[in-house]
């Protein structure tokens, strides 16, 4: 068997009508949105609402992009994938060709809207990315191919969505599909079965990435190669602990993570103000706590003194008392 | 629960054979033994020919394995994913069979509702993670290869990076051809860890014909005398597919 590149695989055209075998269901297809190692993506018409339809002549690829995506529906609240509309089969030309429709999920990667839209986005998309891949986690699965490609921003308002699942492995099992720039096995970093630290690491690289957006090749490889480069990227400074710490799976959540990133981006406003106002900012922001645990001190110091008078008393009193029986 | 073994051998080479039987036959021969032959061809400035292309294409497919070929950069990436794809394609196989068994008139699991195929899938999704995988790793070694040995190198690493992710065991063996003396020869006995094959490369020379089909036949002796071996002591592989499905 040959694997190309599905591309001109299919012969599907604009116009083109999908007959469901089991399910009856009628798609029209408009135009090619994309096309990967496991499939050719088309955008179609169903009852005049836009729909992505993804086509294999692998059914057992399509069989597993839907189980994940089933039970990404069961996730509660993570709208990360898209949603799972329909899976059937086509019979055209004497073949059977497996497909599955899902949710169009329209809007340019996170690459080309960071370019668009400033650097500022970054940060905010990088933390709703986190936030839904930690429900993801919870739920017992890990991403696995986490790349800008993979990633789309709707809206408005703008709104971080995965659109590719296919790499998407439950915890402990060998990650199914990675990309190497964002795999830590290339970098050296690690192994590849899937736990959380994978896809944070993943996400570092996308943070590197968002600097250097032809990506570059390993050369010495591991960990100081990767850490000259963000060094060298203004770009990147204000992430700079966040991308290490990720770099070498110290965080354990994403959840972690985010926290981290959130007092980082804080920290790095504070830097850019006058000397004074760094000074009391990130102290005000980051030790917000303080004045209630001063307070508490207060509290107990209280309930200290106040006992401390009544044992005095009570032991001059004693004194009194013992004179007097005396 | 006790898990049966794969058996496949991947090839890596980058152009045709010209010495010995052929090699698509051999392939065949493999699959018959229940061995699985993966081919990649691995091209750097030079480009493979027609001809080469199409064995490297006859031998995967007579060999129930799968083929692809690239230019070295992309090898790494491409040695895993062949690997992984041709287990799923095995082991699908395998419950496929059962299931014409279960069903009869030869239905398979495309036969199936959709809906009743995810489970089916998870079945094949959890035997690839734990089934036993040994790979023999043959290499040529013909003069033409000489700039791609380091790539090849590495892109075997990043296989035993992503074969050990898995909970199941591995075990891997590393052959090339033409070897010193006869048409291929033996540079790692079976071994989980493929780490120990950086000291083996530097070691290589390159150089004379490109016995591909030879090579095969030979390989396929490697196994059948671990089998009989083995086979002392455990069931055959078979039976348990039988029985665990």
């Amino acid at each position: 068997m040959m694997m190309n590149s599905m591309k001109s695989q299919f012969n599907v055209n604009r116009g083109t009508v999908i007959d469901g075998k089991w399910h009856q269901n009628r798609y029209l297809i408009e135009k090619e949105l994309g096309y990967g190692a496991n499939g050719v993506v088309y955008l179609a018409k169903f009852r005049n609402q836009h729909v992505a339809l993804k086509m294999s002549d692998n059914g057992i690829s399509v069989t597993s992009e839907v189980n994940v995506l089933k039970s990404f529906s069961k996730v509660q609240g993570s709208p990360l994938g898209p949603s799972l509309l329909d899976v059937d089969d086509w019979k055209t030309q004497g073949k059977v060709i497996s497909f599955y429709v899902m949710e169009y999920i329209q809007g340019p990667d996170l690459l080309s809207f960071i370019k668009q839209k400033g650097d500022s986005w970054t940060a905010v998309l990088i933390l709703q990315l986190l936030s839904d891949l930690d429900k993801l986690h919870k739920a017992g699965w890990v991403f696995g191919d986490l790349k800008p490609e993979n990633l789309i921003v709707t809206g408005p308002p703008p709104k971080i969505r995965c659109i590719d699942v296919g790499g998407t492995t439950i915890q402990g099992r060998a990650i199914k599909e990675f990309t190497e720039f964002y795999d830590r096995g290339y970098w050296g970093l690690g192994s590849r079965k899937a736990d959380p630290t994978y896809d944070l690491f993943a996400v570092a690289m996308i943070l590197i990435n968002c600097a250097y957006p032809s990506r570059f090749n390993k050369d010495a490889g591991g960990l100081e190669q990767l850490k000259e480069r963000v060094k060298q990227s203004k770009q990147l400074q204000p992430y700079e602990s966040v991308i290490l710490h990720a770099l070498q799976g110290k965080y354990h959540s994403a959840l972690e993570m985010r926290q981290s990133l959130i007092e980082n981006m804080q920290g790095s406003t504070g830097q850019q103000q006058t000397r004074m106002q760094k000074h009391t900012k990130p102290a005000q922001q980051a030790h917000a706590t303080a004045p209630l645990k001063q307070q508490k001190k207060k509290k107990k110091g209280g309930v200290a003194e106040t006992l401390m008078l009544i044992l005095l008393i009570s032991c001059l009193y004693f004194f009194y008392i013992y004179g007097q029986v005396i | 629960m006790r898990t049966g073994t794969l058996k496949q051998i991947l090839l890596i080479t980058d152009g045709c054979s010209n010495q010995g039987e052929d090699p698509i036959a051999m392939a065949a021969l493999a699959k018959e033994q229940g061995i699985t032959v993966n081919v990649i061809g691995v091209m750097e400035n030079d480009v493979i020919d027609d001809q080469g292309m199409q064995e490297i294409e006859g031998m995967a497919m007579s060999g129930g394995g799968v083929s692809q070929v690239v230019y070295a950069k992309q090898l790494s990436q491409t040695v895993q994913m062949v690997t992984r794809k041709a287990m799923t394609q095995t082991l699908q196989g395998v419950v496929n069979r059962e299931l014409s068994q279960i069903l009869g008139n030869r239905q398979t699991v495309e036969d199936l509702p959709p809906d009743k195929r995810g489970e089916v899938m998870e079945v094949v999704d959890e035997l690839g993670e734990t089934v036993e995988l040994e790979v023999l790793i043959l290499v040529d070694t013909s003069a033409s290869m000489k700039q791609k040995l380091p790539t090849v190198k590495e892109a075997l690493f990043d296989l035993s990076l992503s074969l050990n992710a898995r909970s199941g065991q591995n075990r891997f063996s590393l052959f090339v051809f033409p070897g010193k003396k006869n048409d291929v020869e033996k540079m790692l006995d079976w071994t989980p860890k493929l780490e120990s094959l950086t000291s083996i490369f530097s070691k290589l020379t390159t150089g004379g014909t490109t016995p591909t089909g030879p090579a095969i036949r030979e390989a396929l002796t490697y196994f059948k005398k671990k089998k009989s071996l083995r086979s002392l002591l455990s069931r055959d592989d078979d039976e348990f597919y039988e029985e665990s499905i």
